[in-house]
């Protein structure tokens, strides 16, 4: 806020023009006059778009990280017997990829999304709170080199899954708890931080006439979301300081000899959990919802009814936490409250699905590689919400319980779900980003590669799981290998399938390729497609007027 | 970017109208990120509550409850299984006298734990108790049990432990059957107590 | 379009799979197994209805969507049409879909009730888990032994060719009687585990300190394998589950049986206690007891996993102090993936693996530990 303010003051302003290139006379005032060069640009920048190109790089870096891990893990399962690494390190890899993904890539990648994306949406000049943005960002890679450095302790890094059920994560793991608490923490600063903006953003810098209702449909998933972050992830950081207090100060939260009790572990962990999980897709959600009606030609079917479902889907994140704990041992009231209530999200869901498909229903249709990722996810994320449906029953859920069905459940989720979503955002809006079009072709390959790998890596893991693998194992029974191989397989080509989006990516930032016009895609509505492109610095110093 | 030359109105106003408003919007969602960490720990509290309506993990209360001789339901009697395990690191033996005992709901019972030290050090103990099916736990009622205390034992020392219940006739129907155990953990190095005091037992054999 | 079509076959073959593997096998590799408990049958239609339902709302869906995709398409000149709510339409597919819901949680639900079933069981086994193996006490009976992988440590390795049962093989695997309401009490020494038997549809996570239960009452004689189903540290992935199912008056031969061989065992035992082994004897049986119990955290080299596991190695513990020594091997230590061998192992065999770590690896003490030193110790003499 402090920047808006020295806006005001600063003459400058008055200037009718905000072209970076024509006040270079006033380069003492480097927020706001010319682009600066170098790293400092980077390690001091407080402009959203800069800031977004920072959190979607680092989200971009994290998946590759993460996405290593995971060929490690695939590359020890592809036949029964250890071959390539021990047990241990393999739990290692199971722990950092799970924590890599959901706190590395993901949500950065979401929030880099909001940076670049709800300011210029709403018609805003910049992000709420621009230095802070700034620090938001800039604690990200210190919390993720914490914990990648912990992997070179001795005894090696965190063991004991992304999910640290205690007491495998107190009494039993290694010092390198402390440090993987100390880097949760600061993930957690930095996404109520970035949660914290956008919601003051959202309230206080929407351009005259833009209501609540008239908000792009990612505004208002990202709205939602941030409101969910500021609430869950100071329950996570309680947790993790609970775990570090059992370790090494002498509490029992969780410690049966002292009072405590290890299962209260999980329903503090899932009260958070859950909820990230929406966090994890309710962005998505917005985006496909952007994208849907441009290559439609058509409104967004059930605008207000997209707005309520999302946030009756937020409300109820916070009642089914247990349904991940069903084997705890519960009262079976609960098992059944937590079963109705969780199957219950799958209406508000299924509304999302179904407005989608109206949206496309008597459109006029083209496939260009933003909506191929769509649609792409329409499909698969249904696949995973139908699992996620059956995994809800809890009778039944006593078999999928930790099994691979699991695993599939969520991988479809949050891969084909999360991620796609944020490859069709940034195939959607990257032409807008550099004022080029993208290479059409590297983009057709990305594509089909990866919607046929990622389909031979997740779903045969559903059988596996049907037929009893229990998930984090680093070997398994015979009758698992074919599927297992078939499994590896497709991880590697998926993995290999992402170089070619790397490769895209820095094409793309290089300035190669066609100019493109103004709205880019023909059917694109919304303020971002009214500036030019590419974006420039300063976009809406002048508020935009809302019909 | 020759296109963004919109005229000059209204940025000063409207960032004018922005900031006071954000500084307000930030404390109050502080105050949220602050409440919810403190929900966090609150939820530690609020488990106990939750384990007392519905029993889970069947845990039983900690102090000792308080017997009238009222009701006692002859026309039926429960079963009580009990089961004695030590935790890793604890040398004890322990067992329990009466490994299953048949009671009227309302009726007071005692059962007889014993204990030795066999180390060549003095310990201090500290039963976990937990009833399987748990919704029986909430119906459980100690007047007088080991585990409401340390339980200390010098090096070679043995002893017995009563345990007096009595069940609550409230107890549902269903439930003709349930299973108490005793988890004893070693906790010397938690507790700065000397062995001495020797609480809730009488010599044994 | 013709990835469309593509795409629609490959689903069609799925299902068509899907839906015959299912009855050529009773032990699926594709599907849940329908198990041998009336509850775990259940619990499998119940999948089959939920599967077939959800199968049914993606065709509709899809096939909305593909057919817009198809007949809707730009290139095929279809022009957009300008409606963007319908009250009525939305309301309905928000009902619709609640009152299939409704249709799901009813069965869901009365399955739940049977398997909450309270009544009174024919007998009672405490499962204890810890890292990395099953304990099992037969309640009504003197009989309690572990349950521990019984593949060998080369086929994991990939040294030896996998047997049939590669890592779901143990060396006493669980016996029950058919035909009979069996409860299982299931709690843990250390961290979460989890007690997973998929043919009888049961799942309950082991937590230290606390008991869950669970039961099963098996229609058919057979061997059931399952596993660990709860991360629980390094070899999470090598602590199977066998259940050997009898019938009753097979099983209550081979309960009598083997509470006659733990008497006996027990009678052994106390003899041994009178004789001194050489060192030789004890070096020897120390070794094979060290690669079978031991190693797989403190490494047949005795150098452990730095910052994991310690090593013996010129351990301080293992150079100096014998009586902490043979504690430690007989009550573990609290918090720490060290367990207490004293039920594990018997006195002569504490005695064997102690010596053995005391004078393998260079560790040279020369120290000869005897069954009643072990004995001294655990009755505090």
């Amino acid at each position: 806020m402090t920047t808006l303010t020295d806006d005001v003051k600063d003459p400058a302003t008055d200037d009718a023009s905000h072209d970076g290139h024509a006040h270079d006379d006033h380069s003492h005032d480097d927020h706001h006059h010319h682009i600066p060069k170098g790293i400092s640009r980077w390690l001091l920048t407080t402009n959203h778009k800069d800031i977004g190109t920072l959190y979607l790089w680092f989200a971009f870096i994290m998946f590759l990280v993460g996405g290593a891990m995971a060929m490690v893990i695939r590359a020890e399962l592809f036949q029964p017997g250890l071959q390539i690494v021990e047990p241990n390190f393999f739990n290692q890899m199971t722990t950092v990829h799970g924590l890599i993904m959901v706190f590395g890539a993901v949500m950065p990648a979401f929030t880099g999304l909001a940076n670049w994306l709800v300011p210029m949406m709403i018609g805003a000049p910049d992000m709420a709170l621009p230095r802070m943005n700034n620090w938001s960002f800039w604690i990200l890679p210190f919390a993720f080199l914490i914990l990648l450095s912990s992997l070179f302790m001795e005894g090696g890094g965190p063991s004991f899954g992304w999910t640290f059920y205690a007491p495998l994560s107190t009494t039993y793991s290694g010092d390198s708890t402390a440090l993987f608490v100390f880097s949760v923490h600061i993930m957690g600063i930095s996404s109520i931080m970035g949660a914290i903006n956008v919601i003051v953003t959202i309230f206080n810098m929407r351009a005259p006439g833009m209501t609540l209702m008239k908000m792009p449909m990612f505004v208002w998933t990202w709205l939602i979301t941030a409101f969910l972050l500021i609430a869950v992830m100071p329950v996570l950081a309680g947790v993790v300081t609970m775990v570090l207090t059992d370790k090494y100060f002498g509490t029992s939260f969780f410690d049966a000899a002292g009072g405590g009790d290890p299962v209260l572990f999980q329903h503090i962990f899932w009260f958070f959990g859950h909820p990230e999980v929406y966090i994890m897709i309710l962005p998505a959600f917005g985006i496909i919802s952007q994208i849907v009606p441009t290559f439609s030609r058509k409104k967004l079917f059930g605008y207000a009814s997209m707005v309520y479902a999302t946030a009756s889907i937020a409300l109820l994140s916070f009642v089914v936490w247990a349904h991940h704990m069903f084997t705890t041992g519960m009262p079976v009231e609960w098992e059944k409250f937590f079963m109705f209530a969780t199957m219950l999200i799958s209406v508000p869901t299924g509304v999302k699905v179904f407005n989608w498909v109206a949206t496309m229903w008597r459109g006029s249709l083209t496939f260009e590689i933003p909506m191929l990722f769509a649609i792409a996810f329409i499909v698969l994320f249904t696949i995973g919400g139908l699992s996620g449906l059956m995994l809800a029953i809890t009778p039944v859920d006593f078999q999928y319980h930790d099994t691979y069905f699991v695993v599939a459940h969520f991988h479809y989720v949050l891969v084909t779900g999360a991620v796609f979503s944020i490859m069709a955002a940034v195939y959607y809006w990257l032409p807008k980003w550099t004022g080029r079009m993208f290479d059409i072709t590297l983009a057709k390959w990305h594509f089909w590669c990866s919607l046929i790998s990622v389909n031979v890596l997740f779903f045969p893991m559903h059988f596996v799981g049907l037929a009893g693998m229990p998930r984090r194992i680093p070997d398994y029974a015979l009758q698992f290998a074919d599927f297992n191989k078939w499994i590896s397989v497709g991880g590697f080509a998926f993995g290999l399938s992402q170089l070619i989006f790397l490769a895209l990516l820095v094409k793309a930032c290089r300035k190669r390729g066609e100019p493109v016009s103004d709205q880019v895609w023909d059917g694109a509505e919304g303020l971002e497609w009214e500036i030019p492109s590419p974006a420039p610095y300063h976009t809406f110093d002048t508020p935009p007027q809302i019909k | 970017m020759e296109q963004n030359v919109k005229p000059k109105t209204s940025i000063d106003e409207g960032s004018l109208r922005a900031a006071p408003n954000n500084a307000k919007t930030v404390t109050k969602l502080v105050f949220v990120v602050i409440g919810m960490f403190g929900f966090g720990f609150a939820l530690v509290p609020l488990y106990d509550v939750f384990c007392d309506i519905a029993g889970i993990n069947g845990k039983t209360a900690t102090t000792a409850a308080v017997y009238e001789p009222t009701l006692i339901d002859e026309s039926r009697s429960i079963t009580v299984d009990f089961i004695t395990r030590t935790n890793t690191g604890m040398p004890w033996e322990f067992s329990v006298q009466t490994k299953s005992i048949d009671v009227h709901p309302g009726k007071l019972a005692k059962v007889d734990f014993y204990v030795r030290n066999p180390a060549s050090r003095d310990i201090i103990a500290q039963a976990i108790p937990s009833i399987s099916p748990g919704k029986a736990a909430l119906y459980m009622n100690k007047t007088e049990c080991f585990c409401f205390n340390h339980q200390p034992l010098k090096a070679g020392e043995e002893a017995i432990m009563p345990m007096t219940f009595f069940i609550d006739p409230q107890l549902p129907d269903e439930i003709t059957y349930f299973t108490l155990q005793y988890t004893l953990y070693d906790i010397t190095e938690r507790v700065d107590e000397p062995v001495s005091v020797a609480m809730n037992k009488s010599q044994g054999r | 379009m013709k990835s469309l079509k593509c795409l629609v076959s490959t689903f069609v073959l799925l299902v068509s799979w899907f839906s015959s593997a299912q009855s050529a096998a009773e032990r699926s590799d594709l599907n849940l197994r329908t198990g041998v408990t009336d509850i775990s049958q259940q619990v499998y239609s119940l999948h089959m209805l939920m599967f077939w339902i959800c199968v049914v709302i993606a065709v509709l869906v899809f096939g909305a969507m593909f057919y817009a995709m198809f007949k809707h398409r730009k290139s095929a000149g279809h022009e957009a049409a300008n409606f963007h709510e319908n009250i009525k339409v939305e309301i309905a597919w928000t009902v619709v879909p609640f009152v299939i819901l409704i249709g799901m949680a009813i069965p869901a639900a009365s399955t739940l009730d049977d398997m909450e079933d309270a009544s009174k069981p024919d007998m009672t086994v405490l499962v204890t888990g810890s890292q990395w193996k099953w304990h099992y006490k037969y309640m009504e009976n003197e009989v309690e032994y572990f349950s521990v992988l019984a593949t060998q440590r080369e086929q994991i390795e990939n040294k030896f060719n996998k047997g049939e049962n590669y890592l779901l093989e143990v060396d006493r695997p669980l016996v029950i009687p058919t035909g009979q309401k069996v409860r299982f009490l299931i709690t843990s020494d250390d961290v979460i585990h989890s007690w997973w038997v998929p043919d009888f549809a049961v799942k309950k996570d082991a937590n230290p300190g606390f008991i869950n239960e669970a039961w099963a009452r098996v229609n058919e004689p057979g061997i059931y394998r399952g596993q660990c189903a709860e991360l629980c540290g390094k070899d999470h992935g090598f602590m199977p589950v066998v259940v050997i199912a009898k019938e009753p008056a097979e099983y209550a031969q081979w309960i009598n049986e083997q509470e006659q061989i733990a008497v006996a065992r027990k009678e052994e035992e106390q003899r041994l206690l009178a004789m001194n082994m050489s060192m030789d004897e004890l070096m020897k049986q120390g070794q094979q007891t060290y690669n079978a119990v031991c190693a797989a955290c403190h490494q047949p080299n005795g150098e452990g996993l730095p910052g994991v596991f310690p090593s013996l190695k010129g351990s301080a513990l293992i150079l100096n102090d014998q009586q902490a020594h043979i504690d430690i091997v007989v009550n573990g230590r609290a918090g720490t993936a060290m367990q207490s061998f004293s039920k594990q192992l018997t006195m002569s065999e504490i005695a064997a693996v102690v010596t053995y770590t005391r004078n393998a690896w260079n560790n040279n003490t020369g120290d000869l530990v005897q069954a009643k030193d072990v004995n001294a110790l655990m009755q505090g003499e």
